[in-house]
């Protein structure tokens, strides 16, 4: 299978792979995926605020599933929360041009994007805005 | 050395120089169609196909009587399936074959099952063995056919094909026997087997594509099949079509040459998976044979990577030119059938890669091949929320995932 340029550059350099304290106020977590289905992504966001200041991943899944989580969190930082879960799938697709058979990568990221987000939220339920 | 590296000897292998040199005469000069009575040309072609005939029955402990040339083992398994189940479809309608057995199987006999027939699917232990008794026990009053395969082609096991040969002269019932992976690679017997059709192909065995043979027993029993492919009565009836006279000839070379070098052959590709494996798991933790680790082909390694995801693993290695799962499956996201019908987990299954060794494959390619794969696996393994999980003690079958 041929990959884009981009799928390659985030393969070979994927930008902030590593975790985050799980358990700190500051992070939210999103796991989602199973390993039976052959991809799992774990991605976290820092928040500051209202704004994530840094966002790490690990992802066990195709090259096309790494990239995606990899460009996730590039485009995770310095966003609010509310931009964070305007991120669309389909914006990962076209800028990663992953062909139809990898789609599900890219709805992956958004997913766990959303969790990151919610489990951050979930943390801070009752505390005023 | 050249990069890639090969290391894909059982989805096909290159022709052997020895091979070309014997076909490459009769794409020019002897072009003669074997089927010609009635001039030197024809007579010249036939003869030449003969010696292949002889060739590939000395492979196999055949008589040349006994070789259909087909275009592969495909065609060959299609002819004995649906040929036996069509000549003896009035005796029963009951087949026993295996779940992980090749597709060019398993879509016969599905194709079977729509025709009327019952297949009964029998899944293979953890090691893909079968043993003799659950094969005796899924027999039916009604049973005309085992096909089992002689050694699998993604995890290289080695069934006791004697054994299962006797059971079915016992019961009187066909045995056919995929041999494509065996033959020309460990000692293959149909007569000491018990084997009553086998099917082979030119290009596993470092003959050309597009040629193969169908092993038909012609004595205790008789073996009697429809044709499949009608027209001008070629190959004793039971395959119509002129002959490919060059692509036989080099089958005939190619099981010539294999038969002569056998023991040569299994030993330096053992040799170089025991060096490969040694080097990998001396590096490695978490790393597992799938398949029968003692008893398996010489050439085949067939290892699951834990907590890297197999297609991203196949990315890392660019340099090198292995499969993951069968070359027939690997445009599919499906995780191996045969893994799975061993009961191997859909996560292993889905971090498996074959790794295969031949007749070329040099030691400082196989280091080569072992150093890459461990980088690979090393660098997956930092990118892998799974790997992290099991080094902080978390067992991954109770987590809870979200599956999509």
């Amino acid at each position: 299978m041929a990959y884009s340029d981009k799928v390659l550059d985030h393969y070979n350099n994927p930008r902030n792979v590593g975790s985050l304290d799980k358990t700190s106020n500051a992070v939210g977590t999103g796991i989602v995926g199973a390993p039976e289905c052959g991809d799992v992504m774990k991605l976290q966001i820092e928040v500051d605020g209202d704004r994530i200041v840094d966002a790490k991943f690990k992802t066990f899944g195709c090259g096309s599933a790494i990239a995606s989580s990899s460009l996730a969190t590039e485009w995770l930082r310095g966003k609010t929360l509310q931009e964070a879960t305007a991120i669309t799938n389909t914006e990962i697709v076209q800028e990663l041009s992953l062909p139809p058979v990898k789609i599900h990568c890219s709805v992956l990221a958004e997913d766990a994007i959303k969790a990151a987000v919610s489990d951050f939220k979930r943390k801070h339920a009752g505390e005023d805005a | 050395m050249n990069t890639p590296v090969y290391l894909d000897f059982q989805a096909t292998t290159p022709v052997d120089p020895r091979v070309l040199e014997a076909m490459l005469p009769y794409f020019t000069q002897v072009f003669g169609n074997a089927a010609s009575r009635n001039h030197p040309f024809g007579w010249d072609a036939e003869k030449a196909v003969d010696n292949a005939r002889a060739q590939c029955a000395a492979l196999i402990g055949a008589h040349e009587k006994e070789i259909v040339f087909t275009s592969g083992s495909t065609e060959a398994i299609n002819l004995a399936l649906k040929g036996v189940a069509e000549m003896y479809g009035s005796k029963g309608k009951h087949i026993i074959t295996s779940l992980s057995e090749h597709k060019a199987v398993l879509d016969v006999a599905k194709h079977l099952e729509k025709e009327g027939f019952e297949v009964t699917y029998l899944a293979p232990d953890k090691l893909g063995r079968h043993s003799v008794e659950q094969i005796e026990a899924a027999m039916r009053d009604d049973t005309i056919l085992v096909a089992i395969m002689w050694a699998n082609n993604e995890i290289g096991t080695i069934q006791s094909i004697a054994e299962i040969g006797k059971l079915c002269k016992e019961r009187k019932v066909l045995f056919m026997c995929d041999g494509t992976q065996a033959a020309g690679k460990i000692p293959v017997n149909v007569d000491e087997a018990g084997v009553d059709l086998m099917c082979a192909s030119g290009h596993k065995m470092y003959g050309p594509k597009g040629v193969g043979f169908l092993y038909v027993r012609r004595k205790n029993p008789r073996v009697r099949l429809v044709a499949q492919m009608d027209g001008g009565g070629h190959e004793r009836g039971m395959r119509s079509g002129t002959l490919n006279v060059p692509g036989i000839v080099g089958l005939g070379a190619a099981a010539d040459v294999a038969r002569q070098d056998l023991e040569k052959d299994a030993k330096h590709s053992l040799q170089l998976r025991e060096r490969f494996e040694a080097r990998v798991f001396k590096a490695l933790d978490q790393v597992f044979i799938n398949g029968d680790k003692d008893n398996r082909l010489p050439g085949c390694s067939n290892l699951s990577f834990a907590y890297v995801e197999g297609e991203s693993l196949i990315m890392g290695i660019p340099e090198l030119a292995v499969s993951s799962g069968s070359a027939c499956t690997s445009a599919s996201l499906e995780p191996s059938h045969v893994l799975q019908s061993m009961g191997v987990g859909d996560e292993l299954a889905h971090s498996s890669i074959r790794f295969g060794f031949g007749r070329l494959t040099t030691e400082e390619e196989t280091d080569y091949a072992a150093d890459q794969i461990i980088r690979a696996v090393i660098k997956l393994r930092e990118l892998s929320p799974l790997y992290e999980m099991a080094l902080e003690g978390i067992d991954l079958s109770q987590v809870n995932w979200t599956g999509h």
